[in-house]
């Protein structure tokens, strides 16, 4: 049965390996109606962030909190992982193996530098006094900052998955599509980030 | 120690797995078992059965609590079921109903009928599938344990902050809510995703958007709203959790949170809810007015964009249930406007249905009479819905028996009676076999009047001023007689329920076979046999129209012309990981509803991702069905 899925390259090859089959077409069509699910949730953490962000309760606000030198790093490194995301997905659909694992391996390796810095944020905070029972903006601000953090958790443990999954099966007709969402899922957590970086981090500045 | 216990028993489970330290034969004779086969199957008819049983046995469930509640309220001063456990049987009700029995009863006959009116052999995503009818099943478990393990939820289906925080809610009740509900809300989520790829992706050869059957349509508008509502469920859902178990404080005024933020949420989901368990409603009295008036749907273009719209628009007036909240007159008046505007696209579909059975052949058949009986029914329901949507006057009507009234004629006039309507006409299919027709006449005309009975006085309960959600009234103010009367009309309704339960029993026992084409069907799944065969088509139908069966049967055909030669079919495996997931879930909540002590919450968290990284690594690519197989079984089936 593997002998049905397995792509050699040759002229006649589809020019997107993860939309090859009608499983992989379902998969991606799928994954991108997730990702709409998946924008309703961040956008009603978002509005909840928005409405509490004041409520600091004498607690340090987001002017006396936020660094920006250190989420712009953070940003940057997320920012640069999603180039590295697609590099892998370019190098995949030309069936060339080797590349395709360097450039996931990057996209995870920043995934796990961007999770650092965040860890190593929170920890900063909660010595500062602001925790998640501290107030309802500690609260808004942990679950909406945390349920993305935790979707890059995610991400860096799929894509890791599927770089195992590669390494045993190379790149096939089934093995494509599986890579091919997850690099959406990585896209998604970017652009989710880069509103996170407006709406909580620039906006906090400002007041 | 409990935690211990399980750790313990799991270890054990897992050494005696991997020394082989068990009975081969035994385990294999299960796996043969047709239970094993229930338990895994990842079939979309069986998937359909199951969640359509399930669906019932809730539905029964709540039921009995709402009778439970019209026995309370008989009389003035009645102590039957007072405070806590009056609280107790109102949330479950609406929770039972909405959530437990009419999303899995249409998801039931939308599993069931939608692969086959779009000519499709399976579903895009048949383990998914599997996974969210799991997931609902365990979600629905958790919560109706609460009655058992420590009181169910008391704060409304609505589960309003802050009366559902810890101060005012102290027991489990609102957690087992809370996780109970996240749990099933995951699987619908899943099943609705599933339909939305199904439908763009697995049509018939011919079968374009606009030739798709009108149910095929309305699920498919009701599963974009899934998709797009249940996150702001799950999110309320998730805050509600972090406020009650892990001490945040979203909706604390003391800690600057705010309670209005839940109900924002909850309506955000709840409204584009109604219309997710009203469209496939809509869609089904289409095909069973059409069907049993032997003539084509009237105007389905406008039917299709009246879905569309009402599909859209119900995203756009979730503040109508705030409008006493206080957000102001400016929000008030454009979500009133907002909401009024449906009754145009709904107004559409009622002229519809009216002018497809004008010059019909009309058929009065069982199905037919619920669709004919749900027309005037739900009509008054919009009439209401329409009032309430004028602020002034709502700020009159809220939270009293009106709105009762007014949701029940839309959720049961149109809601249940369109899932009886499709029980008794896709039955056949779905069964193989036919209900019988005396007692389903029975069942419509006692359901229909003790409805009516039931719910027609609480109109009028509601203008004299009696509130919703409390457990008695005074007496001497007018409200013995009509209360009095709506738990009269109760027996209507147990009466017609029981008719389709004994129904449903009879036709187990000895009901009729049913033939491939019982109602002299017009869409794709009335072209193959009663009960569909487990590959649906053993080749794919070349569709030519809309109403693309009755056209073949117009021009003289016998069965549908195929899109392609007799081939070896591709199957899915069985799997056992949805249900392994499922359980997984279901330790997980139960583990959080059990405060303090976290561990067994994580370990069934870790079931649920070990459950996950077995089914990504799983290589499986499903078995074929060669056309000699197809063949033989097909001997003798075609007349």
């Amino acid at each position: 049965m593997a002998a049905q899925t397995e792509v050699k390259a040759n002229p006649n090859m589809p020019n997107h390996l993860e939309t090859a089959t009608l499983d992989g077409k379902n998969k991606v069509l799928g994954f991108w109606l997730f990702l709409g699910a998946e924008t309703v949730l961040f956008a009603c953490l978002f509005g909840t962030y928005l409405a509490l962000r004041n409520q600091t309760m004498g607690g340090p606000d987001g002017q006396e909190l936020f660094d920006l030198k250190l989420v712009a790093a953070a940003t940057a490194i997320l920012l640069t992982s999603s180039l590295t995301s697609v590099l892998a997905m370019m190098k995949m659909n030309q069936l060339n193996y080797k590349a395709m694992q360097l450039w996931l391996g990057i996209t995870v390796l920043l995934g796990a530098s961007f999770l650092g810095l965040e860890i190593y944020e929170f920890i900063h905070y909660v010595h500062e006094g602001h925790t998640f029972m501290s107030s309802a903006f500690g609260s808004s601000f942990y679950a909406l900052v945390g349920t993305h953090g935790a979707h890059v958790t995610f991400g860096i443990i799929w894509i890791s998955t599927l770089m195992i999954q590669a390494a045993k099966r190379g790149i096939t007709k089934e093995t494509a599509p599986k890579l091919f969402v997850s690099s959406l899922y990585w896209h998604f957590i970017d652009v989710v980030w880069v509103f996170i970086f407006s709406l909580v981090y620039l906006l906090g500045k400002v007041g | 120690m409990g935690t211990l216990i399980v750790l313990i028993v799991f270890a054990l489970f897992i050494t005696a797995i991997l020394t082989g330290g068990y009975n081969k034969e035994a385990i294999e004779k299960f796996k043969k078992s047709k239970a094993w086969d229930w338990l895994t199957t990842v079939d979309h008819k069986k998937i359909g059965i199951m969640y359509f049983i399930s669906g019932f046995f809730f539905f029964l469930i709540g039921g009995i609590e709402a009778i439970f509640m019209r026995m309370q309220l008989i009389v003035p001063h009645n102590d039957l079921f007072v405070g806590d456990t009056f609280n107790q049987l109102l949330t479950m009700h609406g929770t039972t109903m909405i959530f437990l029995a009419a999303m899995p009863l249409l998801f039931g006959l939308m599993n069931a009928v939608i692969p086959l009116q779009i000519g499709a052999r399976d579903v895009a995503f048949p383990f998914l599938n599997a996974l969210g009818f799991w997931l609902f099943t365990a979600g629905g478990l958790l919560l109706n344990l609460s009655w058992i393990f420590g009181g169910a939820p008391d704060a409304g289906w609505t589960s309003y902050t802050t009366l559902a925080l810890n101060d005012y809610s102290p027991g489990p009740g609102i957690d087992y809510y809370v996780l109970g509900l996240q749990i099933s809300g995951i699987g619908t989520l899943i099943g609705g995703l599933n339909f939305i790829v199904t439908v763009i992706n697995m049509r018939a050869p011919g079968m374009t958007f606009l030739r798709m059957p009108m149910f095929t349509w309305t699920s498919f508008i009701a599963s974009a709203l899934i998709l797009f509502a249940f996150p702001a469920l799950t999110v309320g859902l998730l805050l509600l959790m972090f406020d009650r178990l892990f001490g945040a404080n979203f909706f604390d005024h003391a800690m600057g949170g705010s309670s209005v933020i839940w109900e924002h949420l909850f309506w955000i989901f709840g409204h584009p809810e109604v219309y997710i368990v009203i469209l496939p409603a809509f869609g089904i009295m289409s095909e069973v007015i059409s069907t049993f008036s032997k003539k084509r749907l009237f105007g389905y273009t406008s039917m299709v964009f009246a879905t569309v719209v009402i599909g859209f628009l119900g995203f756009m007036v979730w503040v109508h249930h705030m409008f006493t909240v206080g957000l102001g007159p400016w929000s008030n008046s454009v979500f009133a406007v907002a909401t009024m505007t449906i009754a145009v696209p709904t107004g559409i579909k009622v002229f519809n249905w009216l002018f497809t059975m004008w010059g019909g052949q009309i058929r009065f058949k069982t199905a037919m009479l619920f669709a004919v009986g749900f027309i005037p029914t739900f009509v008054m329901g919009g009439m209401t819905g329409v009032m309430l949507a004028l602020p002034p006057a709502d700020f009159q009507y809220q939270d009293s028996y009106f709105v009762v009234a007014h949701f029940h004629y839309v959720l049961v006039g149109g809601t249940v009676m369109g899932i009886f309507a499709g029980a008794y006409y896709w039955w056949p299919k779905m069964f193989g076999k036919m209900l019988n027709e005396t007692l389903g006449k029975i069942h419509f005309w006692t359901f229909l009047i003790g409805f009516h009975l039931t719910f027609f006085p609480q109109h009028f309960l509601g203008l004299f001023g009696m509130p919703r959600r409390v457990f008695t009234y005074q007496a001497n103010v007018g409200l013995e007689q009509l209360n009095m009367l709506s738990t009269i009309g109760t027996i209507g309704m147990v009466i017609g329920t029981l008719a389709f339960v004994f129904n449903i029993v009879i036709t187990f026992k000895k009901g009729a076979k049913a033939p491939a084409d019982p109602w002299d069907g017009r869409t794709l799944e009335w072209s193959i046999s009663s009960p569909a065969p487990e590959y649906n088509f053993a080749q794919l139908p070349l569709v030519r129209g809309y109403d693309a069966w009755f056209m073949e049967k117009q021009a003289g055909n016998k069965e549908m012309p195929a899109a392609e030669p007799l081939g070896s079919i591709h199957m899915p495996s069985p799997s056992f990981i949805p249900l392994l997931m499922s359980i997984g879930f279901f330790v997980s909540g139960f583990g959080f509803v059990a405060r303090g002590d976290y561990s067994m919450g994580i370990l069934g968290l870790i079931i649920v991702f070990i459950a996950m990284f077995m089914r990504s690594f799983d290589q499986d690519h499903g078995y074929h069905i060669e056309p000699h197989e197809i063949e033989e079984a097909n001997k003798g089936v075609k007349a």
